[in-house]
């Protein structure tokens, strides 16, 4: 199961300066765990200690935030595109 | 329709179904045509709304001098209504905005400072601040926290929406100020039971960001995240290529805001379509494509060469 996850600028020096890669998993926690396994660090960078999405980090599945969804345990498919960002105008307080 | 002066003819926009977009008979698709204001844009609500609240306030005093981070558009909406109503206007704008908005502004008698390109609109709005500290007596109206800003959609814009279409089931908008979506959503929230108000964030490439830490962020003051059921983000390339399909199977000239805007409700029409629901989604189209004539967007002979055109500038 392919999933294609968009990466941002800060994030590049984990992935050899690539912009996008690919991974697996049923949820968005399972895919940075896949992440993490490839391109360590990563998954620290986007996790806090109490397993859920850092605060200035956003994260959408095919382009709609998952916080809105089920945050980190949002379900994934096959073809689906995951970009993560930095927060911006409207990020969380 | 008739009205006693220009300034009263800010909203009552037509409401267009868009029968080509729409993915079938039960999800249909709607646009608010916001470009058919005086100036041009949906900012002539917020912008007129907020500088008569100013002035019942005894805030805004013939002689005044208005201050405002803009990217343009309430720059413009403010600058008409500021030149009519006679106050001096000072706009700060980021650099990397298109000449057509900074020879409109200019146009209306506004003075325009810039602010560097890194860090988009959120840089303009801290350079403003910094000089409301120095010019004490400027009236900044300040868009991101005035609650007249979202008081203008809710009072205007939001009412004429459900009048037209009490079926409304999902509310489409740029999140920018986040004022029309605040407004407008909270109205329809109070009269339509499960409405879905739906954001639709700007994403910029890394050349407009510069380089940004994930720790800042700027969040207007207006933004409450309650009001929201979803949020998308919409990178330049979805924008630009749904404002050349606006235009070529539906005939809308747009702004390239509209294009992310459409982006998000064409998302949510096909989370209809997939759970077998009805839908009747309206989104704003903010304002018309003249602003961006000369980004070369609209007449890029592919999306691809579109999209290359705009790199690098803020079309949000």
């Amino acid at each position: 199961m392919a999933i294609e996850v968009r990466i941002p600028t800060i994030l590049r020096s984990y992935t050899d300066g690539q912009k996008a890669v690919e991974g697996s998993g049923a949820t968005l926690d399972e895919l940075f765990k896949d992440l993490d396994g490839r391109h360590p660090g990563i998954r620290e960078r986007l996790v806090d200690e109490a397993g859920g999405l850092r605060r200035f980090v956003n994260v959408y599945l095919n382009d709609e935030d998952v916080r809105f969804l089920e945050g980190i345990t949002t379900g994934l498919g096959d073809g689906d595109s995951v970009t993560i960002l930095p927060a911006v105008a409207g990020g969380r307080a | 329709m008739r009205y006693d002066s220009p300034l009263a003819a800010v909203g009552n926009t037509p409401l267009v179904r868009l029968p080509r977009l729409s993915p079938s008979e039960d999800v249909r698709i709607w646009a608010k045509l916001e470009d058919r204001n005086p100036t041009g844009s949906v900012k002539d609500r917020p912008a007129l709304h907020m500088i008569e609240q100013a002035e019942k306030d005894g805030r805004l005093t013939p002689g005044c001098t208005i201050l405002e981070p803009t990217s343009g558009n309430t720059g413009i909406s403010l600058a008409m209504a500021a030149r009519l109503k006679g106050y001096r206007i000072v706009c700060v704008m980021p650099e990397n905005t298109s000449a057509e908005r900074r020879e409109l502004l200019a146009m209306w008698g506004a003075e325009i400072i810039s602010s560097p390109a890194a860090g988009g609109s959120n840089t303009a709005v801290k350079v403003a601040k910094e000089l409301a500290a120095e010019h004490p007596d400027w009236v900044m109206l300040y868009q991101y926290g005035n609650p007249d800003n979202a008081g203008a959609h809710y009072a205007t814009t939001g009412p004429e929406i459900l009048a037209d279409l009490p079926s409304i089931t999902h509310f489409v908008a740029g999140l920018g100020t986040t004022g029309t979506l605040m407004g407008v959503g909270r109205y329809l929230r109070e009269h339509v039971p499960g409405v879905r108000i739906v954001a639709a964030e700007p994403r910029y490439d890394d050349v407009v960001y510069g380089l940004r830490n994930l720790d800042e962020g700027f969040i207007p003051e207006l933004y409450d995240e309650s009001v929201l059921t979803t949020r998308f983000s919409v990178g330049s390339e979805d924008a630009v290529r749904r404002t050349r399909e606006l235009l070529s199977s539906e005939g809308i000239f747009a702004g390239v805001s509209t294009g992310a805007a459409l982006h998000a409700a064409l998302g949510v029409a096909r989370k209809a379509v997939r759970a077998g629901e009805s839908a009747d989604i309206v989104f704003i189209v903010a304002d018309g494509g003249w602003k961006y004539l000369s980004t070369g967007v609209y007449t890029a002979e592919s999306t691809e060469a579109a999209i290359e055109a705009l790199h690098g500038q803020l079309w949000a």
